[in-house]
This record gives C-alpha cells, sequence and structure tokens, in this order.
C-alpha cells in the first residue's frame, strides 16, 4: 500500500468510523466518571487494563509506576509504534465527575483532558480488530500516570527507561483541539514560589505583613524581567493561592509559574535569575520566600520537513483539518529525549478546559480518530521514516 | 410463612455475581430469551444519553443481552427523544401506544404501555434519571431471571451491607420507605419486608407476569406489583439485586407527602381487596401547608392513584401476541 492510498482511503475510514460511535462514547463516559488525580489514576488505569484483556491483546500489564500498557502484536514485530496518552487529570477525587451526554456534546471534569485520549487509547484495539487493520509493527499501548503538574511526566519516563521495545515512532493523543500538532518540545522550567509570614513576627507592625503583599512583590520583579524576543521566551503566571478571610493577615501565599523558551540557556538565566529574586524579596521584608522547581524540560523535537510531520499534515489536509503547529511541554518532551520521533494530536475540539463543566464535541472525534488511524497505518507502512 | 431469614440468603444477589456477561449472554440465548429495556421518561434530557449509550454499548453491541432499548416518555418539553434517539433508542410517546385508551400522565402508564409495545420475554425498567448509570442496572437484574427459571421478579436495591467492617449497618430504603411501606407491609404482608427497597425503580420481570397484574399509574406501581406478584405467584417468584449505590435527585419531603398519599390510596385497595380491611372508603385530597406573609394556608392537591388493568384484558394486546 502506498502513502497515497492511505491518503486516499481516510475519508472512507472517518464514515466508516461512525459504527463506533456507541463503544467509543461509553468508554469516554466511564473513564470520565473515575477520578484520577495525578499519583490516583489506579481505577483507570485498572479499566484500561480491563478494555485490553476484552481485546484479546495478549500481552496487558500495569508496570512498577502504574502505567497500564497494552501490546498489539504486529505481523512482522521487529519495530515497535507507540501510541500514548496520558491518564491523569487536574480535578481532585473529591470532585463530582458525573459526564453529562447530549447530542452534540459530551459535558464534565477532565473530560477533554484527558479523558478522551485515553478512552481513544482504550477503543483502538477493538477498532483495529473489527476492521481488520493489521499492522506489521507492535502497537504498544501506554496510559500513562503522573504526567501532569507536579507529575512531570514521571509515568511515560519511567516506561521509557525500563521497557524492552524498540520504537521506531510515537504518537501522543490529547482530547483537543483537533488540528493540534507538536513536533517539538520548547525548554520549559515549571515551579512555585511560597512566602510565608515568619511565626515570630512582631505584629506590633500594623498593616504591612502579609504574605501576599510579599508574593506580590515577588510577582512585580519577575515581571520586570526582560525577556529576549529571540529566541522566543515567556513566563506564564499560571496559578495564585493564598489567605484565608476577609479580615486575617495572609500567612502564606503561593505562586504557580513556568518559564519557557526555545533556548535551554535562556530557560537556565531566567531559572537563575527568579531566584535572586526570591533571596532579595525574603532579605528585605524579612519573610520566608521559597522557590520550588519540580519540572524541566529541554528543546528539541523534529524538523518541520521530517516524513512523519510531512505525513501527518498530508493526513490532515485531505481530512480538511487545518494543521496548528504548536511546541509542546507534555509526554512528547520525554519521547524527544529519547530521540524517538514523535507527534502530539488533538481528537476534537473542545470548551472551558479544566473547568468543571469542561466539553468536547462529538461530531469531530471520527475526523480526529481517522487521523490517528491514518497515521498510524502510514508509519507502519513506513511512510514516516 | 415462609423462613424469611433462608429467602434473603437465597434469594439476594450482589451484581458482581453476574460480571461474566458473555456467560450470561449464552445463557439468554440457549434458554431462547430475548430482552427489551424500557426507559420510562419525562423531561430527562440531562440524563438520557448517557444510559442510552452505555446500555448500547455495552449490552448491545460489546454483548448482546438486550434485544431492544425503548424510551417511552409522557410528553417532555425538553430535548428527551431527541437525545435518546440520536444514540440508537427506539422512542415512543406514551399517548400512541394503544392510542384508542384514553392516555393518563404517569411513569406506570409508560410502563404498563411497554408491556404492548416492547417484544421481549423480559422487561427491564430503569429510571432515566440516574447520574451514576452502568450496565450492572440491567445485567443485575437480569441475570436471576436468565440462571433461574422460577425467579419472575427481580428488583433492585442500593446498599451493600455485606461489605462493612467492623459492625452492621441499618440497610435501608429512603424515607418513604422506612416510614410508611416496611411498616404498613410488617403489619400486613410480612413476607414483602424482605424486599430491601420496595420502592426501587428498577427491576425486571418476565411478560408472563406482567401482563397479568394491574398497573396503577401513579406513585403505587411498585407497590402495587410487590403485593399482587406476591398474592399470585408467592414470594418465590421474587429474587433482588445489590446495585451498589444509585445517584439520582433527592426529593424535598412534601413531595415525598405526595408520593405517600399515593402508595396508601394503592395498599388500601389491595389491602380490602385481600381481606385486610373492610371499609376503607378515603378521601383523593392531600392537604399540605405553606406560609404566604402571615397566613397559613393549605394546599389542597387531588391525587387519585388511577389504574391500568392487567394488560392481558386488553383485546389488541391479546391479538398482538397471541394471547
Amino acid at each position: 500500500m502506498s502513502l497515497q492510498s492511505v491518503i486516499g482511503s481516510l475519508h472512507d475510514l472517518q464514515d466508516q468510523l461512525t459504527q463506533f460511535r456507541e463503544i467509543l462514547l461509553a468508554n469516554l463516559v466511564m473513564i470520565g466518571e473515575i477520578p484520577a488525580p495525578t499519583s490516583g489514576e489506579e481505577k483507570r488505569i485498572e479499566f484500561l487494563l480491563n478494555r485490553f484483556k476484552e481485546a484479546g491483546l495478549p500481552e496487558n500489564s500495569i508496570d512498577e509506576c502504574g502505567n497500564g500498557i497494552g501490546v498489539l502484536e504486529g505481523t512482522e514485530g521487529d519495530r515497535s509504534i507507540l501510541l500514548n496518552a496520558h491518564a491523569d487529570t487536574v480535578f481532585s477525587a473529591k470532585s463530582d465527575h458525573t459526564m453529562q451526554v447530549s447530542s452534540g456534546s459530551i459535558i464534565g471534569p477532565g473530560v477533554a483532558d484527558n479523558s478522551l485520549g485515553l478512552a481513544v487509547l482504550a477503543t483502538i484495539p477493538y477498532i483495529l480488530q473489527e476492521m481488520e487493520i493489521e499492522l506489521k509493527n507492535n502497537l504498544v499501548l501506554l496510559g500513562g500516570v503522573q504526567s501532569l503538574g507536579r507529575g512531570d511526566l514521571e509515568g511515560i519516563r519511567f516506561f521509557l527507561d525500563n521497557n524492552d521495545f524498540d520504537f521506531k515512532n510515537a504518537l501522543c493523543i490529547e482530547g483537543v483541539e483537533l488540528g493540534r500538532l507538536s513536533y517539538t518540545s520548547i525548554g520549559m522550567l515549571r515551579g512555585e514560589i511560597t512566602c510565608r509570614v515568619p511565626e515570630m513576627y512582631d505584629w506590633s507592625r500594623f498593616g504591612d505583613a502579609s504574605a501576599i503583599l510579599t508574593l506580590n512583590e515577588v510577582i512585580n520583579k519577575i515581571n520586570d524581567i526582560r525577556l529576549p524576543k529571540r529566541p522566543r521566551t515567556s513566563v506564564v503566571m499560571g496559578s495564585i493561592a493564598g489567605g484565608s478571610s476577609f479580615d486575617t493577615i495572609a500567612k502564606e501565599a503561593t505562586l504557580g509559574f513556568e518559564v519557557r523558551s526555545e533556548s535551554e540557556g535562556v530557560v537556565d538565566d531566567v531559572g537563575k535569575t527568579i531566584q535572586y529574586i526570591a533571596e532579595e524579596v525574603a532579605s528585605k521584608t524579612g519573610d520566608e520566600v521559597e522557590l520550588d522547581i519540580f519540572a524541566r524540560r529541554r528543546p528539541g523535537g523534529i524538523p518541520y520537513a521530517h516524513p512523519m510531520n510531512e505525513c501527518a499534515r498530508s493526513v490532515m489536509n485531505k481530512l480538511d483539518i487545518e494543521p496548528r503547529l504548536a511546541p509542546s511541554t507534555s509526554e512528547l518532551a520525554a519521547l524527544i529525549d529519547k530521540e524517538i520521533p514523535a507527534l502530539t494530536l488533538g481528537i476534537t475540539s473542545g470548551d472551558r478546559i479544566h473547568k468543571m463543566n469542561e466539553s468536547v464535541q462529538i461530531e469531530p472525534i471520527y475526523k480526529g480518530l481517522a487521523q490517528i488511524i491514518g497515521i498510524l497505518i502510514a508509519t507502519d507502512g513506513g511512510f514516516c521514516d | 410463612m415462609t423462613d424469611l431469614q433462608n429467602w434473603i440468603d437465597k434469594n439476594t444477589y450482589h451484581h458482581s455475581q453476574f460480571w461474566d456477561l458473555k456467560k450470561l449472554v449464552e445463557t439468554k440465548e440457549k434458554h431462547g430469551l430475548t430482552i427489551s429495556l424500557c426507559l420510562p421518561t419525562l423531561n430527562e434530557e440531562k440524563t438520557i444519553g448517557k444510559e442510552v449509550i452505555l446500555f448500547k454499548s455495552e449490552l448491545v453491541n460489546r454483548y448482546p443481552l438486550l434485544d431492544e432499548i425503548a424510551v417511552i416518555d409522557s410528553g417532555s418539553d425538553d430535548n428527551t427523544l431527541e437525545v435518546a434517539k440520536t444514540y440508537g433508542a427506539d422512542t415512543y410517546l406514551s399517548a400512541d401506544i394503544l392510542p384508542d385508551l384514553e392516555p393518563k400522565m404517569g411513569k406506570g402508564e409508560n410502563l404498563w404501555k411497554a408491556i404492548h409495545q416492547l417484544k421481549g420475554d423480559i422487561i427491564v425498567y430503569v429510571d432515566a434519571d440516574i447520574s451514576n448509570i452502568h450496565p450492572r442496572f440491567v445485567y443485575g437484574l437480569v441475570a436471576p431471571l436468565i440462571y433461574r427459571e422460577e425467579v419472575k421478579y427481580v428488583k433492585a436495591f442500593y446498599d451493600r451491607p455485606l461489605a462493612v467492617s467492623g459492625g452492621v449497618r441499618n440497610s435501608g430504603g429512603g424515607r418513604v420507605t422506612e416510614i410508611l411501606v416496611r411498616p404498613l407491609f410488617s403489619l400486613f404482608f410480612p413476607e414483602l419486608t424482605t424486599i430491601i427497597q420496595p420502592l426501587s425503580g428498577e427491576y425486571a420481570v418476565r411478560r408472563e407476569v406482567l401482563e397479568q397484574i394491574a398497573f396503577p399509574i401513579g406513585y403505587g406501581v411498585e407497590t402495587s406489583h410487590l403485593i399482587d406478584v406476591h398474592h399470585k405467584f408467592g414470594l418465590e417468584a421474587f429474587a433482588q439485586t445489590d446495585l451498589d449505590k444509585r445517584v439520582h435527585e433527592n426529593k424535598p419531603t412534601i413531595s415525598l407527602g405526595k408520593m405517600s398519599f399515593g402508595i396508601l390510596q394503592t395498599f388500601l385497595k389491595r389491602a380490602q381487596a385481600l381481606g385486610k380491611f373492610e371499609n376503607v372508603d378515603h378521601e383523593t385530597i392531600l392537604r399540605q401547608f405553606q406560609v404566604t406573609k402571615s397566613q397559613y394556608q393549605q394546599n389542597e392537591i387531588s391525587i387519585v392513584e388511577e389504574e391500568r388493568p392487567p394488560m392481558i384484558e386488553i383485546e389488541e394486546y391479546r391479538k398482538k401476541f397471541g394471547r
């Protein structure tokens, strides 16, 4: 089969995939209703493994880190393709994980990031079998744990460090957005700055003792850091928390931030500057200012002209999906570190990401799925090497 | 009277006992049974889609336990029917079934008309407002009917008394069950106290039983079923399955008053027919209180528990099913 014939069959593929609607959506609902905060993904992985077993995958297991792994053996089987979706969500186990299904969408916490990605992973073996699609290479399905936030890609890194497969390519599946095409990782440093008013603070200093004010000082100074235009660099101030009520001076305040840059050196420089800022503010205010950096990524990836990238764009173009090129700091970074050519792709469009009423559109899912299977077949056929 | 504890031990299941769906489907096919799922609805657009998708995927496509999934609607003014249809359920307006009969409003009406409309040898009824819906709500109920020929009526309950560590916990139903129905059954039908949740809206029943019992169209349908099936077929016809947790919207106490009023009417009618009481003439107006500014007002609500006769008495049904 040529690449042209793979691409030529994509519209038929998309039409045929509608027959798997109930199975895929049922998997999505059932997975979505299992809470999976980072480091608490066991039950989701158990569900995933049950699906792998039901699909008759001869090899399926949970590794020491808690990742769920299934292997669909290829007809030749010398090399392998990795299909990965992270299992964790940003929502706590206490959140109400009820999914709501309407005619055109599914709503619920984590449905887009990344219950849909995991549901696709759970359904793919069934789809391939029903459509009698046989791959030459082994297809390794990985439901990765401890990916988000402080998890820092622990699951996929453990898997990549400890497996015996010879991976030729990898695809990472994210629920949203359809059209996403990530093939590079940017340099990144993720951390928290926590300001605390010391226990022995002199409370006679009326009004000026607040961890929030101290954190405000830190934020202003970070904001004043002069960032280069080239290589492109930014500091994302992503979250803030602190204090307990209107009338009580805040004793603790925390900023969550990320430094992102195309250059690893710039990331390191900005990181050092933030360290100096923390020390300076601590010494000036007498408050405790703690900097905790818990995640780093190195920039890298495959070039724009890489065959895998070209192949993905051809598939997307044929399916009328407009590719949106964006670097990633997710699992792709771990694959890049291992020099495995890899892409991150989205399945459908969604709204209100990381809110309790997060939603995904159902109709575009078939297109997103056709895209994944199309690229998978092309990769298997050797058109992405 | 039956040894009640012995009956409970023998006829009370947990859904996990029926996890092997492949075996369940094989046994169903061996016995040549057909099974219909009925979802009675009235404005359930928020939950119906999920129910249809899950049952279709797991119990039609993967494991063909169900032969049809039908939504029977009382006339929703939201998108209940549209959503259900989108995901492949057969959808019916209750008023369109047996159209020569004057339509009545109520869940019991939908359940009764399902007997005529649906084709299964077994009909399983599941409420459409369950937000934690799962295939166990169906296979947990039909399995005792598939595996045991003598069982005719399987009722759901939602507790797990066996899983409690370190002692005994009351395993109860809702407020109306514990305050009204259980005391009444204890007084007049003690064998029925073995049913852990007599008012649960989920049950699976053989057609031969359904067609022979009357259907109150309102609140009393579950209570009447238990009394009538017990009277006609005895306690041995029943089984019950623990389906774990059921999440749905809780009703305010004032609504439970209306429900109790309807149930009492049904109960009294049957208790009299079975010779438990001599004279049970009663009103059909429920009087509840409401306060407006400085005034206490009585709110009068007419609740008449109308009933549909056993389906076997309907000529069109007898023709359709060759009875």
